[in-house]
C-alpha cells in the first residue's frame, strides 16, 4: 500500500513522486489534495494531487523541501511505502468556460496549478500561464505547462532564465495586452497576495489556493482556519480555493508562522541525525 | 425494556443470589463506607501522563460489593443507558467470580473497561441507586466495580471473545470508529455479518483515541478491545473517508448492503470574538489531537504543539477539563478554566472537576472571554474577560449567564484552548442529498431502529444526538445493529 513507484528530482529541493493509491486515483479531481504521514512518529502534512492515473492506480505529488517532513519524504526511495495517505480532500476546482484565463504559479505552487491548467484548457478556455521562481533551478514542470497552455511565460527574479522580474510583471504584461476573464494564482502566500493586488487593479475575478497548516484535513480541528470575507473559514473543508480579494493575507501569513521556532529546531536536529547516519 | 426487567428479576431468584442475600444483614451492608478509588498524588500526577485512578484491588471490590443490597426492583439498572444487569455482576464479584462479573457486563456493554472509566456515573447508574435515592448515602461505586471486572478479565489473559454466528455473507459498512461505530460493528459481527469499519483518521477509536487523554483512558485499553473485535472478524479500513475516498454509491456497488453512520460531532465551535485566530489559540479538538493522536509533546514525534506558561481553557465540559489538565501536565504555571456559569452547572463529570481542583487548576467561573490580543508575531499574550451572573433558567434548565457590563479586565495568557462545544461532522450529510437532517445538522432517525430517511442507512452517536456520552453512543450502535439486522433479514426474505 502507498508504495512510491517513481521519484524524479526537478531540482535539488523539488521532486515529483508517484505513489500507488488506487482508491484516490479513481475519484480525485483537479484542486484536490491528500494528507500523508510518512511513519509512526510522523506528522500529517497536506500535499496537492498534481496528477493521477486511474488505470495504473497512482497519484502524483510534487514536493518541495522546506522542513523535516518534506525532507524525509524526498529522502524516500522508489519501492518504499508511505504509512498513511488519506484523501481526496478539499473541494475540487470549479472548472468552466470563462474565455481567457491567466494562471500564475510560483515555486512549488506550480504543481497544484498543473491539473487546473489542464482542466481549464479542456473546458475550452484560452489559458496563459506565468511560471515564476527566484532562479532558473526553481522553475519546475515547464514542459508540461507549455503543453497544456496556449502560451507560457517564464519569469525569474534574477533573470537567470526567461524574463527577469517578479510574477506580477509577467501578469501585468498579459493583462495590458488582452482581456483576461479570470485569474488563478498558486504559490507562496506573499506571491498570491501581491498577485491578487495586481488583478484587483483590473477587476479580474481571482482564485487562490491556500496552503495553511493542517492536522486532520477533515474539518475536525480548525488548525487551518483563516479569515475570508470577515468570516473564519476552514481551508481543508471550505477550500482550499477562495476568492483572492476576500482573504485576510496578513492573518494567513501570521498563522503559517505559528510553529516557526519549533520547525526550525526540528529541522536542525533532523539535519544532524542525517549527518551522523551518513 | 420490559423483557430486560424480567431478565434482571429472574436472576435474582437464583439460589446463589438468595443465599448471598441471606449471608449478611441489610443493616450491616448499609453500615459500610463507600470504597475510595486509589489515585496518584495530585502533585505528582499533574506532571505525568499516567492514569490518575489506579483501580481498586480485589479486596476493595469485594468490600464494595457487600454494600449492594441486591434490591428487589434495582433502580440502578434503569439509570444505565444499556441496561447492564448491575446487581448480578456485583453479586458475582461478592462471590469472587470476577470473570463471571465481566461476562455479565459484556452481555450488554462491549467496552466495559472504557465505560467504567468515563461514564458520568453520578448522572446515570449511581444517581438511580437505592443509596442515592432513598438512603441519601454515597451510591454503590458501580463504575469502579465495572472497571475492576473489565481490568481483571483483561489482566487474567482469559478475555472471552464473544460467540460469532456463522457467516451470512452479507456485507455491511460502519462509518466512523468511535464508540457508536465499534458497538454497532461488534453486534453485527456477532450476528454473522461481514463488517468493515471505515475510519477517516489513521487510528481506530474516535474520541476515545484523539480526544480523551491517556491519564483518563489509556490507549492500550481501547486497543485491546479493538483487537478482540478483529478476532471476531471485523475489518478496519483506516484513512478512508466515506463521502470522499468513496461515495455511498461506490460502496453499494462494492456490495455493501447497509450502513451504520457513527461519524461523530467533529466540527469545533469558536466564539467568533475579536482576535480568536491569533497563534496560540486552539480548538480543544486541535489541542487534544496534537497531543493524544499525534503525540506532539514527545520530542521524537514530528508534530509540533505550542506550550504555555499561562493557559486559559474556555468551557466547563469534559473536553475543557481534559484540555486544562493536559496543559498543566505539559508544564503550565497557571492553568485556568474560564466558564460562564458556576461550578454547579458544569457539564463535566464530577470526578474530573474534583481531580482538576486537586491538581491546582484554577477555576474562573462566571467569566467569559470577549477579546484576545497578541504580540508582534501574532502569538496571543493577553485576553479580556467579562464577569457574568446567573439569571433565570434557560431551555436547558440551567440558569442563564448574563454579562455584567463594565466588569471587563485583562489577564496574561500565552495559550488558549476553546472548548465551547462541537457541531455534527458535515461530511456524510453533505455527500447524501436525500438524507433528512435537523436544523442543528444532526441526522434524523427512528429512535427504535436508528434508521434514517434513507432505508439502508442507519445512524447513531453524536451525529444523531449532537453531543452525548460514550455509553449513549454505544447504546445507539447496538439499537442500530438490531435495526439493520431486522431490515436486512426482511430484505433477504423478500428476495
Ligand atoms: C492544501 C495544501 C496543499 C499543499 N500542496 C503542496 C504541494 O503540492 N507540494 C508541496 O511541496 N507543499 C504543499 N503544501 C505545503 C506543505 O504541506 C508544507 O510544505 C509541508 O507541510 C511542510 O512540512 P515540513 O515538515 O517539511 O516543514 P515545516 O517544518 O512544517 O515547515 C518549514 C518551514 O517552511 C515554511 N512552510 C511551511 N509550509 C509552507 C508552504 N506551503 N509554502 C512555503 N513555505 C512553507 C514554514 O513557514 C516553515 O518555516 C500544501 C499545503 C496545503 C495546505
Ligand atoms: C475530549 C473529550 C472528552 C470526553 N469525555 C467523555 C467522558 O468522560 N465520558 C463520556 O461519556 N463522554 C465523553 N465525551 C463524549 C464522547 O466521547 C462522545 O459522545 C462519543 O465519543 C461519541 O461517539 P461517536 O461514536 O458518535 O463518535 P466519535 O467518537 O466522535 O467518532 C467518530 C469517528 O468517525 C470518524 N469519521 C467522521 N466522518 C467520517 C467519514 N465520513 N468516514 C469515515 N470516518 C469518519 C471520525 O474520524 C471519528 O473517528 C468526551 C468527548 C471529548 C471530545
Ligand atoms: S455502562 Fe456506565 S451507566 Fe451503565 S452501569 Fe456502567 S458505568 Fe453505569
Ligand atoms: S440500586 Fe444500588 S443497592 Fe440496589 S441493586 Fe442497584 S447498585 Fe445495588
Ligand atoms: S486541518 Fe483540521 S480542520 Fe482543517
Amino acid at each position: 500500500m502507498n508504495k512510491i513507484v517513481e521519484k524524479e528530482f526537478f531540482s535539488e529541493n523539488v521532486a515529483k513522486i508517484v505513489i500507488e493509491s488506487p482508491d484516490i486515483a479513481i475519484i480525485r479531481k483537479a484542486g484536490h489534495f491528500v494528507i500523508i504521514r510518512i511513519d509512526e512518529k510522523g506528522e500529517r502534512i497536506p500535499l496537492t494531487i498534481a496528477d493521477g492515473d486511474k488505470e495504473k492506480g497512482t497519484i502524483t505529488v510534487v514536493v518541495q523541501k522546506v522542513g523535516v517532513t518534506s525532507a524525509k519524504l524526498l529522502a524516500m526511495n522508489e519501492g518504499e511505502e508511505i504509512l498513511d495517505i488519506v484523501g481526496p480532500l478539499g473541494h475540487a476546482t470549479h472548472i468552466e468556460k470563462k474565455g481567457t484565463v491567466l494562471c500564475a504559479g510560483g515555486g512549488v505552487g506550480v504543481a497544484p496549478l498543473m491539473p487546473i491548467v489542464k482542466a481549464l484548457k479542456k473546458a475550452g478556455n484560452k489559458v496563459i500561464t506565468v511560471l515564476a521562481g527566484r532562479t532558473k533551478e526553481l522553475i519546475i514542470l515547464e514542459d508540461e505547462m507549455r503543453n497544456y497552455s496556449d502560451e507560457l511565460i517564464v519569469m525569474t527574479d534574477d533573470g537567470s532564465y526567461g524574463k527577469k522580474g517578479l510574477v506580477t510583471a509577467g501578469m501585468e504584461e498579459v493583462i495590458q495586452r488582452e482581456k483576461v476573464n479570470m485569474a488563478v494564482l498558486i504559490g507562496p502566500a506573499i506571491m498570491m497576495k501581491f498577485g491578487s493586488l495586481t488583478t484587483k487593479k483590473y477587476n479580474i475575478p481571482t482564485v487562490v489556493s491556500l496552503n495553511t497548516i493542517m492536522v486532520d484535513g477533515t474539518g475536525m480541528c480548525g488548525a487551518c482556519r483563516v479569515s475570508v470575507g470577515g468570516k473564519t473559514k476552514f481551508v481543508c473543508v471550505d477550500g482550499p480555493e477562495f476568492d483572492a480579494f476576500q482573504v485576510d493575507w496578513s492573518q494567513m501569513m501570521m498563522r503559517m508562522g505559528a510553529y516557526k521556532m519549533q520547525e526550525h529546531e526540528a529541522y536542525e536536529k533532523y539535519l544532524r541525525t542525517v549527518e551522523t547516519v551518513a | 425494556m420490559e423483557n430486560i426487567a424480567e431478565y434482571i428479576k429472574e436472576g435474582r431468584s437464583d439460589s446463589w443470589r438468595i443465599e448471598l442475600r441471606k449471608s449478611m444483614k441489610t443493616k450491616e451492608r448499609t453500615s459500610y463506607e463507600r470504597v475510595k478509588m486509589p489515585e496518584q498524588d495530585p502533585h505528582i500526577r499533574n506532571k505525568n501522563s499516567i492514569e490518575v485512578n489506579s483501580g481498586i484491588s480485589e479486596e476493595m471490590a469485594i468490600a464494595e460489593s457487600h454494600r449492594c443490597l441486591d434490591c428487589p426492583a434495582p433502580t440502578c439498572t434503569i439509570g444505565c443507558p444499556v441496561g447492564i444487569n448491575i446487581p448480578e455482576f456485583i453479586k458475582k464479584i461478592e462471590i469472587r467470580d470476577f470473570l463471571g462479573a465481566a461476562t455479565v457486563i459484556k452481555e450488554t456493554n462491549a467496552l466495559p473497561a472504557v465505560c467504567g472509566r468515563v461514564c458520568p456515573q453520578e448522572k446515570q447508574c449511581e444517581l438511580s441507586c437505592f443509596y442515592t435515592q432513598k438512603l441519601h448515602k454515597p451510591p454503590i461505586a458501580i463504575g469502579n466495580l465495572e472497571r475492576f471486572s473489565a481490568d481483571y478479565e483483561r489482566n487474567s489473559g482469559k478475555m472471552s471473545i464473544p460467540n460469532v454466528a456463522e457467516s451470512n455473507g452479507i456485507k455491511v459498512a460502519v462509518v466512523g470508529s468511535g464508540p457508536s461505530g465499534l458497538a454497532a460493528a461488534g453486534d453485527l459481527a456477532k450476528l454473522g455479518y461481514d463488517v468493515t469499519v471505515f475510519e477517516a483518521l489513521h487510528e481506530i477509536g474516535g474520541v476515545l483515541k484523539y480526544g480523551i487523554p491517556e491519564f483518563r483512558l489509556p490507549n492500550d485499553i481501547v486497543d485491546i478491545e479493538i483487537e478482540s473485535m478483529r478476532k471476531m472478524g471485523v475489518k478496519f479500513h483506516t484513512n478512508f473517508i466515506v463521502g470522499k475516498t468513496a461515495s455511498f454509491d461506490d460502496l453499494k456497488e462494492q456490495g455493501f448492503k447497509a450502513f451504520f453512520v457513527g461519524s461523530g460531532a467533529g466540527l469545533p465551535r469558536f466564539m467568533n470574538i475579536p482576535g480568536e485566530n491569533f497563534n496560540g489559540i486552539f480548538s480543544s479538538n486541535e489541542y487534544l489531537t496534537r497531543i493524544n493522536l499525534m503525540k506532539a509533546a514527545y520530542d521524537d514525534y514530528d508534530t509540533p504543539v505550542l506550550f504555555g506558561k499561562n493557559v486559559a481553557v474556555i468551557g466547563g465540559g469534559n473536553t475543557a477539563m481534559d484540555s486544562v489538565r493536559t496543559a498543566k501536565r505539559l508544564g503550565a504555571e497557571r492553568s485556568m478554566i474560564i466558564y460562564r456559569r458556576s461550578i454547579e452547572e458544569m457539564p463535566a463529570r464530577v470526578e474530573e472537576v474534583h481531580h482538576a481542583q486537586d491538581e491546582e487548576i484554577e477555576f474562573m467561573n462566571l467569566h467569559n472571554p470577549v477579546e484576545y490580543f497578541a504580540d508582534e508575531n501574532g502569538r496571543v499574550n493577553r485576553m479580556r474577560i467579562r464577569k457574568m451572573r446567573l439569571g433565570e433558567p434557560d431551555a436547558s434548565g440551567r440558569r442563564r449567564p448574563i454579562p455584567i457590563e463594565g466588569s471587563e479586565f485583562d489577564i496574561a495568557v500565552d495559550l488558549v484552548v476553546v472548548a465551547v462545544g462541537v457541531s455534527p461532522n458535515p461530511i456524510v450529510p453533505s455527500s447524501l442529498k436525500d438524507l433528512k437532517m435537523t436544523n442543528w445538522g444532526t441526522i434524523v432517525v427512528d429512535k427504535d431502529t436508528m434508521q434514517s430517511s434513507i432505508p439502508n442507512i442507519f445512524a447513531g452517536g453524536d451525529i444523531v444526538r449532537g453531543g452525548a456520552t460514550v455509553i449513549l453512543a454505544m447504546g445507539d450502535g447496538r439499537v442500530a445493529a438490531a435495526g439493520m439486522h431486522k431490515y436486512l433479514q426482511e430484505k433477504v426474505k423478500a428476495n
